[in-house]
Order: C-alpha cells, then structure tokens, then sequence
C-alpha cells in the first residue's frame, strides 16, 4: 500500500542543515504579532528517506524514455538529452530575470533567435516568447484581437470555435470576455462552408481554428475560410498544437492566419514533465503587432539585445518577467539541432508514421475499429470504438486500458466529443516502424481476446501499480490534501 | 436502477425532464435516461428555495465523473423545497431517479404549461 | 544531424506500400498548391550535438548570473540553493518524460507527486484547498481574480499599490475584458493605506488584492485590512512568499479567501523568469470552483490505495466554455521540485530559514543604513527583504557595483516613481555574513563616488 512522505515523517528527523547564523540575533525585527505561532506541518525526514521516497515513486509512471505514447494532440516525441545539458547551464540556470540586459545578453540573443526561428516556421514576422503555456497563448490571441478591434473603434461581441475544437478553446473565449459560437463541422472532417457563412457577421471577432484539426485532416477550404473572416474583418487565430503535422510543407502564415500559439512541450519537445512546464509563444501578422505583450524582445542597430517596455497599445502583461526561458533553451537546441532539413524531416516522418500505422490498424482491426474520417490524415488520426462495443461489447476504455497491460500508453480517447468513443491516435516522427507494427498486433490481440472473453478488458489493467481507480468516489468526497 | 422505465402517472419533457403534479405544486427530477446517459452522479449543484425556475431552461447542474450536464425545468414556478439529500447521496440521482432521486419542488406559475408536456408513451417514443 | 528519427529509404518504401502512397509528398496532398511552402524553411541545417552545446554553451557565458557575482536581486524571485536531490530526482526519465496522468494506473508516481504537493501547500498557507499549481506568480494572482468574476460577477477589483508591478498589470491586461475594472489602493508609507480600502470598499467589489510581504518588503498588517476588505463580502486575495511563511503568520490565520503566490523560491531555478510555479489555495467552500488540476485520493478495484485527477467537471475539456479556466497543463516538475524541497527543509528547516533570513536581512538593513548617502526607504518590519534610499542615481551606482561583482537590488524608479531613488534588496541564506558587508562596501564606495563625480 503507497505511503505519502508525510506519512514517513519522524520527530526530529531532518535533511536540510542550516548555515551558521553568523551575524547577531535581532529578536525585536519580527513583531510577535506578526510571528507564526506554530511550525507548518512539513514532513521531518532525512535525505536518503526522500531520495529513496521519490525514487519509488516515480518507477510506478509510465513515461516516453520507457514505451509508446501515441497520446493525440500531445505529441509525445522523444525528449534529447542534450536539452537538460544546455539548460542546466548556470549561465542560463542561475540568470536573474530582472539582470540588467547589458548583462543578459546571452540570454536575450537566444530569445531573439529564437523568435526569428518561430516566425521562419509559421510565417508570421512578430513573435511573443511571453505565454506560458498553449492556453495562455490563446488568451494573448484573444486579447489581442480585442485590442485590434478596440483600436478602430469596434466593439465585437463573438468568437468561433469548431465544434471539434479542443476545450481550452471557448474556455479562453469566455474568459477573453466574448461569447462562444460554434461552427459545425462537415462530412470530410473539415470545418462546414456553410455554416460558418451562416454565423459569421461583422459582430463577430475572430474564428480560432486548428490545421490540421482535431480529427487529424487538414482543412481543404482554409483559403475560402480565411477569406471569408477577412471578408468581415475578423482576426483567424491558429492553434498550434498540431503543427507537428506542417513544419517545411505549409506555414499557418501563408494560410491567412493572423496570430498563432506554438506548444514548445509539443512540436519543438519541451519534456512533458509529468503535466508541465511547457510554453506558448505567440506570432502575428503586422497588424496585430502594436498590440503584442510587453515587454519585447528586441534588436538594436548596434547589434545588442534589450526588452522594450515602450508599447503604447499593447495589451500588457499575462505573467511576469519575460516567459519560460528554460524551455526556450530546450527547444532553441532543438530547432538548432535538427534545422531546416531536420524540422521538415520531423513532421514528414511524423504524417509517415500516422498514416502508416491508420494503414495497419484498417489491416488489422478496421472492422471494430474504423477510421472516423476515410481520408489522408496527417499526424494523427481518429478510429471509432462504436462497432467494437457493438460486437464485442468492449468500449474504447476498456480498449484502453488493457493496452497498459502491453505495456503501451494508450492514445487519447474520448476525443474530439463529435466521435462516439473516439479514439485519438498520434505516433510522432520518432517511433520505428517495428513499434507502430508491435502496436498494431497489440491492438489486434486485445479485440481477438475481447471476442474470446470481452470480460478481460472490461477489468483491465492487471499488471500495473494499481488497478482501475474509483474516480467517481473521488469527486463525490474529495480529499485533495493528507489529512495530518 | 437497471433496467430503463418511465412511469405512466408523470409528464416528460423532451430534455429528459419529469414533473409529478400534485395540485399547483410539482415535483422535477431527471429520467431514466438521462441518469444513464450521465453515468454514475457524483455532485449535484442545487439552486435555492425562492428562485424561479422557467419552463425549458436550465435550473440546476449535475455532474459525473466526466460530464456535466444541465438540469432543464419542465414547468414555471418558484421553487419551495429543494432535495438536501442529494449533497451526501447523489447517487439516488442513478438508483431511484423518479423517487428518492428527485430534485425539487415547484409552485406552478402557470398550469396551462403541463399540456405541452408529453406523457410516457410520447416520451418514451421520441428515446428510440 | 541529430533528428531522433529512425525511418530509412527502405523503411519508407515498405510503409508507403502499406499505405498506398507513391511518395510522402503524395500525404500532403490535401494541402491547396496556392498555401504550399514551395522553398525550404530558411533557417541554417541541422547541426551535431557538439556544435549544439559550444553554441549555447557561449551564449550562456555571455550572461551574469548569481554564479558569476553576488547576488541581491529580489523582487518576485530569488537566488536560493537548489539542494543536489533535486536535480536527481528531476532528471528521472519517469518524473522528465510522461504528461499529465490521463491513465491514473500508470501515473501514480505523477499523481501522488501531486497529492503530496497539495498538502505541503495547504500546511504552508493554512488554507485547506490547494491546486496542482498554476503557471507561476503573477497569472496565479491574475487567475485568482477571474474565480472571484465567477463567483460573484461584481464589477470592482481593489489591487494595492504594494502589489508585485507584474501581478498588477497581469490584472490589468486580463480583467477589463471581461468586465471588471482594476482601481489601486495607495500606500501610506510603504504597506497599503487601510483608510483608502476602506473608503473604496463597496458592494461592486469583487475582490481585493495584497501581497505579504509586500513588493517593498514590508509586512502588511492583515489582522487590520482583511475585515475591511472583507466589509461587504468581496474575496480577499493574497500573495504571498512561500519562503517566509516558517515565521510570518500564514493566511489561513486571517480572513483570506484565495493565497496564491510565486513557487520559484522552493526548489526552482531562476532560469531567466520560467518555467517555475505559481501556487492557488483556497478555503474549502471554494474547491469546486478553482482553476487547475487537483489531485484526490481513492481506491483501485483491489481496494488499494492510490490517487486521481478529480473534479474535473470544472475543467475545459469538460465544461469547455463555462470552464472555471483555460489551463490544461500544470507545472507538475517543478511542482514535483517544491515538494521535495519542502520535505528537505521540513518542519524545523522552514522556521530556522527564516529565522536566518530575518537575523540576516536585519543585519543588512543596519549595514547599509550606516552608508553615507544610504537611508531606509520605510522601516516596516520586513523578513528577508528590504528597500533604502540612495543619494546618487540608482542606476549609475548598480553599474558601480556591478563592475565590483555585486548585484545590489532592484531599482524601484522602474515601477514607482515616487520611490525613484529606491533600490530593494533581498536577502536568500545563499547571502552571508561576508557577502553583506561586501555589499555596504560596495553600495557605499559607488554611492560616494557618483556623489563626487557630481559635485566635480
């Protein structure tokens, strides 16, 4: 049975060894009416205790360096060493933030670098290394949409989604102050011509699209599309989560795009750590940009670099100091480590490997498992578990979870909501073909022992640390601290 | 509760809605079918006694594990009671949704409404 | 060149046989002619890890960190020691490489991590709810005002003065938009000016906001502003520095309804501003409606203890539009850092580190109130942070010492004008005795001479 840290916590064990206090005591520099009364209740336990205390649990985790993680919209690819090298840095590990930039110039060129090789990447010029994560960029997006209405004297009220828009998408709208509409999507995946020429009017902002979507198809009609938004004078916002499909073949820029958020933890590997750190830089076209967040990184005629504040119309800040420099490290490498011909390699392989591995699957279990969608996909694609429930009455949950008996992480299911047990396959560019081939025959095993014996994967898992947890328990009495 | 039903002596509405009239006031809860569809309830946001509900909009929210789902109200009316139990056992919600699972009871504002209501064999009809 | 791709010719032959493809061009088909990039990306070609690591190894001796001088540079984040089985631990593949637990049965190390991270979170602010971490300090307090929308749809945030410049304006640019207005409360002094908040305290206030200790440093008496602040049932909010809460009386002891706060101090690096994490705790009634991941504790089938996401009905990828927020993803590593700082320090290690810091910053504070030329800004009670007034341009005398090695503190001219002859300095145990009075040395010696070249 798992024991928390607290739980091994003994009076009068300790880690931590003060410094000598080496200057006088001044007992009267803290009011006692100011003073904590009693010691927070911090675990007391040594150093080996809680090396061997996370040791153990981090072995019960699932994780890239270990097997497959086909997760749909998360682009697991491998996470290079070198970056945890480069990172740990103390020239950019123990850098200030608020160092004067004539001595952080180092730190500031790599930004710069950095942002002319994003905008290279998505064809917009302007790029904002600010946001900390894919949904903090929509947030810029939508507020810097707002600032550009604002600034002609228009007060727009709506923002489009796709229906099969990821959640964060209205989310962020609502909390941009707009109100959600959303676009139904048509028989080839793509967005629906004419309901959005139904819903689109001069009140509405901006449409905040994904390409390739959600569904794993690149939208046909984009050019139609941004056509039409622009027709109204409303902004087209991007969502970068799947840029991994396009790096070297289109660019959202030439697309019509006028803002788009990169996922560095995504496209450009910035280690998932277990739910974050990540980054979402922003780029936009040169209407958008008075308005960018400051402050920006910038280049001087005499060649340094600096952080100018002197933005008039920028929407401000959304966090504080300059972004998550550590993962502009990471991800710098990368893109230095695999440049031009690599980053085209990498998303070319990466709609290789997706289609090749849709291709094995409808070889293999395409009558339980159709594709949603019957065409071309890009790095990822969509089966539908709706005929494996009907026939062998297991739903893609259990599919799921008896997959982590195979020791595979199992895709994203139950996304997007427009298919019925959706099942959100997305292998990447770094995985073998033995691999994708070995998940296929693993797929094809669990519906061959689910026509057996459906029971089995309705139990699933039986080899990992814990079995099916009781979520429901959890969220009717939650207990989200150890009581102490 | 297992097996689906939909009992003859309560009025429907096509959002998964049951009203049990009983003079000006009536009760509301959610069908068989919606409690299915939901999956096993694990929190039930109440709203307070005194506020009206509107026939056709939603009144309360109840939550699964991985869905959240509008309670529509059948009728207008103010509401008088509202069902305390369910913050321990929202469950009742999927074991007896026509009885200990109901959600509140309203003072009708207007009774014509209950015409436009459908009965079990319309309801269960438009389910299929 | 390093692409971490294994796909050969012969690979890509056999795969697109199986696909029916002639050629991966052929995938890309669906793009239009007309949005096709017809030339390559126009950056330079890959490099080999070797050159990878000499070019930015260079770019990082370009710059000046804590390693290179000593270091009293504050303001929101601090150089504190990062403890070795930190980085051991955050180096393993299996803490570094999976993403948020969606399949808790082989998540339970990230998960528990998690739980852990809550309870260390709930102890240090007395607050009993915590999340799995926001982004970082000044989007938690941002975060935090978007709640109070939610819960109350008033129209008036309060913000001190002596509110964190960056938390200030992160409500600035976010709350306007959706229709709640930003007012500053002035400061009387250096600490918030209670008679303005309460004067401003209507019943369109949707919530106040308060740092502890303040942006200069000083301990805000919150006995005294949280019932005014609270006065017509508008959520407190405060932030406040995780490292003082060993000797400064938690939130949780006052009537603060949301602690929110920058978590770099615990076991983070600087790393230039990010990534680290902000923390969000709350008092119960509320746990349905914050923002964030959150761990709970459960059963397995088995019986088995073990741990989950939970309430995620208030989350996007459920709720989507009426969400309690945007985020999707949490600063789970760094998270995992503060934990594990948190238990290396442990119960007594927090309370003797800020005993040190404030003998220390005590100590500082005379030091440099005994320069010529260098008086106090405010003589508040402080705990590890502090601001003087200096007699010469603040930023001639940082560039003074800097070429001394000694970074002296913040020029607060930057974010106040009325304090533009300000610098805050800060204090972390990493500052010794010896380091301080380098530093009077310094600040005095670069004081003076800016006087001088004055008068010359």
């Amino acid at each position: 049975m798992t024991v928390t840290i607290f739980e091994k916590s003994v009076e009068g064990r300790r880690a931590f060894v003060a410094p000598e206090l080496d200057v006088p005591r001044d007992d009267d520099a803290l009011p006692e009416r100011f003073r904590r009364a009693e010691a927070p209740r911090l675990p007391e336990i040594s150093e080996p205790e809680i090396v061997r205390h996370y040791t153990q649990l981090s072995t019960k985790n699932f994780h890239v360096d270990q097997g497959f993680y086909p997760l749909g919209s998360c682009t697991m690819k491998h996470n290079p060493k070198l970056h945890e090298r480069v990172a740990a840095l103390p020239g950019h590990a123990r850098l200030h933030p608020l160092q004067a930039p004539a001595r952080a110039q180092g730190a500031l060129q790599l930004m710069w670098e950095l942002q002319v090789a994003l905008a290279e990447i998505a064809g917009l010029p302007h790029v904002s290394l600010q946001p900390s994560a894919g949904s903090q960029g929509e947030l810029a997006g939508v507020l810097l949409t707002r600032a550009f209405h604002e600034a002609q004297g228009k007060h727009r009220h709506k923002v489009l989604t796709p229906d099969t828009a990821h959640g964060t998408n209205p989310a962020t709208v609502t909390m941009g102050g707009y109100e959600v509409v959303k676009v139904g999507t048509a028989d080839d995946g793509g967005v629906d011509l004419e309901d959005l020429r139904a819903k689109v009017d001069d009140d509405v902002a901006s449409l905040m699209l994904t390409n390739p979507n959600t569904l794993g198809v690149f939208d046909r009609n984009i050019e139609e599309i941004a056509t039409i938004m622009h027709d109204v004078g409303a902004t087209l916002y991007y969502d970068g989560a799947n840029l991994n499909a396009v790096m070297g073949r289109a660019r959202p820029g030439d697309m019509g795009f006028d803002i788009v958020h990169y996922n560095l933890h995504k496209t450009f590997t910035q280690p998932h750590g277990g739910g974050g750190p990540g980054a979402g830089p922003i780029a936009v076209s040169d209407r958008i940009e008075p308005f960018l967040p400051r402050p920006q990184v910038v280049r001087r005629e005499d060649g340094s670099y600096g952080l100018d504040f002197d933005r008039p119309q920028s929407i401000g800040r959304l966090r504080g100091f300059q972004g998550n420099f550590g993962v502009f490290v990471r991800s710098y490498a990368y893109i230095l480590s695999l440049g031009a011909d690599g980053l085209a390699e990498a998303s070319d392989t990466a709609v290789l490997n997706a289609n090749y591995l849709m291709a094995r699957l409808r070889e293999l279990c395409g009558e339980h498992l159709p594709v949603a969608f019957d065409r071309t996909c890009m790095h990822e694609f969509v089966l539908t578990g709706g005929p494996m429930k009907k026939a062998l009455g297991i739903r893609t949950l259990d599919l799921a979870k008896r997959l982590l008996d195979h020791d595979f992480h199992p895709p994203t299911v139950y996304f997007p909501l427009l298919v019925d047990e959706a099942l959100l396959i997305e292998p990447t560019e770094t995985e073998t073909r033995e691999t994708l081939d070995a998940f296929a025959e693993g797929v094809a095993e669990i519906l061959r022992e689910a026509a057996e014996d459906p029971s089995i994967a309705r139990g699933a898992p039986y080899d990992t640390p814990v079995r099916r947890l009781d979520e429901a328990g959890a969220a009717k009495r939650p207990v989200v601290r150890q009581a102490l | 509760m297992a097996d689906a039903s939909y009992p003859d002596d309560l009025k429907y509405h096509p959002e998964h809605d049951w009203a049990r009239i009983d003079g000006d006031v009536a009760t509301f809860g959610i069908t068989w079918y919606a409690q299915d569809q939901l999956g096993e309830v694990v929190f039930v946001d109440p709203p307070e006694v005194g506020k009206t509900t509107t026939k056709d909009e939603p009144y309360a929210e109840i939550e699964s594990v991985k869905a959240v789902s509008d309670v529509v109200a059948p009728l207008s009316g103010e509401i008088v009671e509202v069902n305390e139990a369910l913050g321990d056992a929202p469950e009742q919600i999927n074991e007896d949704p026509y009885g200990e699972g109901w959600m509140v009871k309203v003072r009708l504002s207007d009774a014509s409404e209950v015409d436009e209501l459908l009965d079990r064999e319309a309801y269960e009809g438009s389910l299929t | 060149m390093s692409r971490y791709t294994s796909a050969t010719d012969a690979d890509r032959k056999a795969m697109l046989e199986s696909i029916g493809a002639g050629s991966v061009d052929d995938l890309f088909a669906d793009i239009p002619e007309a949005v096709r990039l017809d030339r390559p990306i126009d950056l330079p070609p890959g490099k080999p890890e070797q050159e990878v690591y000499a070019y930015l190894r260079d770019l990082a001796a370009r710059n000046v960190s804590a390693e290179d001088e000593i270091c009293f540079l504050g303001a929101g984040m601090y150089d504190h020691y990062v403890p070795s089985l930190v980085d051991a631990l955050l180096s393993r593949s299996e803490f570094l490489t999976p993403y948020t637990p969606y399949q808790p049965e082989v998540s339970q190390g990230t998960l528990q991590v998690m739980f852990e991270y809550q309870t260390a979170i709930s102890e240090l602010t007395a607050l009993p709810v915590s999340n799995a971490t926001l982004y970082e300090g000044p989007s938690a307090v941002a975060s935090a005002g978007w709640m109070a929308r939610l819960q109350n749809r008033r129209g008036r945030f309060l913000v001190s003065r002596a509110l964190h410049p960056h938390a200030r304006e992160a409500l600035t640019t976010t709350a306007p938009p959706y229709g709640t207005s930003v007012e500053e409360i002035p400061l009387s002094g250096a600490v918030t000016d209670a008679d303005a908040l309460r004067e401003a305290i209507d019943d369109d206030v949707s919530a106040v906001f308060l740092q502890q200790p303040n942006f200069l440093g000083a301990v805000e008496d919150l006995e005294l502003l949280a019932p005014i602040a609270r006065e017509t049932g508008a959520l407190l909010v405060v932030s406040v520095d995780p490292m003082t809460l060993g000797v400064l009386r938690p939130p949780g002891d006052f009537e603060v309804d949301i602690a929110v706060g920058e978590g770099q101090s615990l076991g983070n690096r600087l790393d230039y501003g990010g990534p680290s994490f902000g923390f969000f705790a709350a008092r119960e009634e509320y746990m349905r409606r914050m923002p964030g991941r959150i761990a709970g504790e459960t059963v397995d089938a088995d019986g088995k203890r073990g741990f989950v996401l939970t309430l995620q009905t208030r989350e996007q990828h459920i709720r989507r539009e009426k969400a309690t927020h945007n985020i999707t993803t949490a600063q789970t590593l760094n998270a995992l850092a503060g934990v594990i700082y948190l238990s290396w320090l442990g119960r007594r290690g927090i309370v003797e580190l800020g005993e040190l810091l404030l003998h220390r910053t005590a100590y500082a504070r005379r030091a440099l109130a005994g320069c010529d030329g260098v008086e106090l800004l405010h003589d508040q009670p402080v705990v590890r942070e502090f601001a003087v007034r200096l007699g010469a341009p603040v930023d001639r005398v940082i560039e003074r010492c800097a070429e001394q090695g000694v970074n002296p503190g913040y020029p607060l001219g930057a974010d106040y004008d009325e304090f533009g002859d300000g610098l805050l300095v800060a204090l972390t145990e990493q500052r010794s005795r010896a380091d301080i009075d380098r530093l009077a040395e310094v600040l005095g010696a670069a004081v003076a001479a800016e006087r001088e070249a004055v008068t010359a």
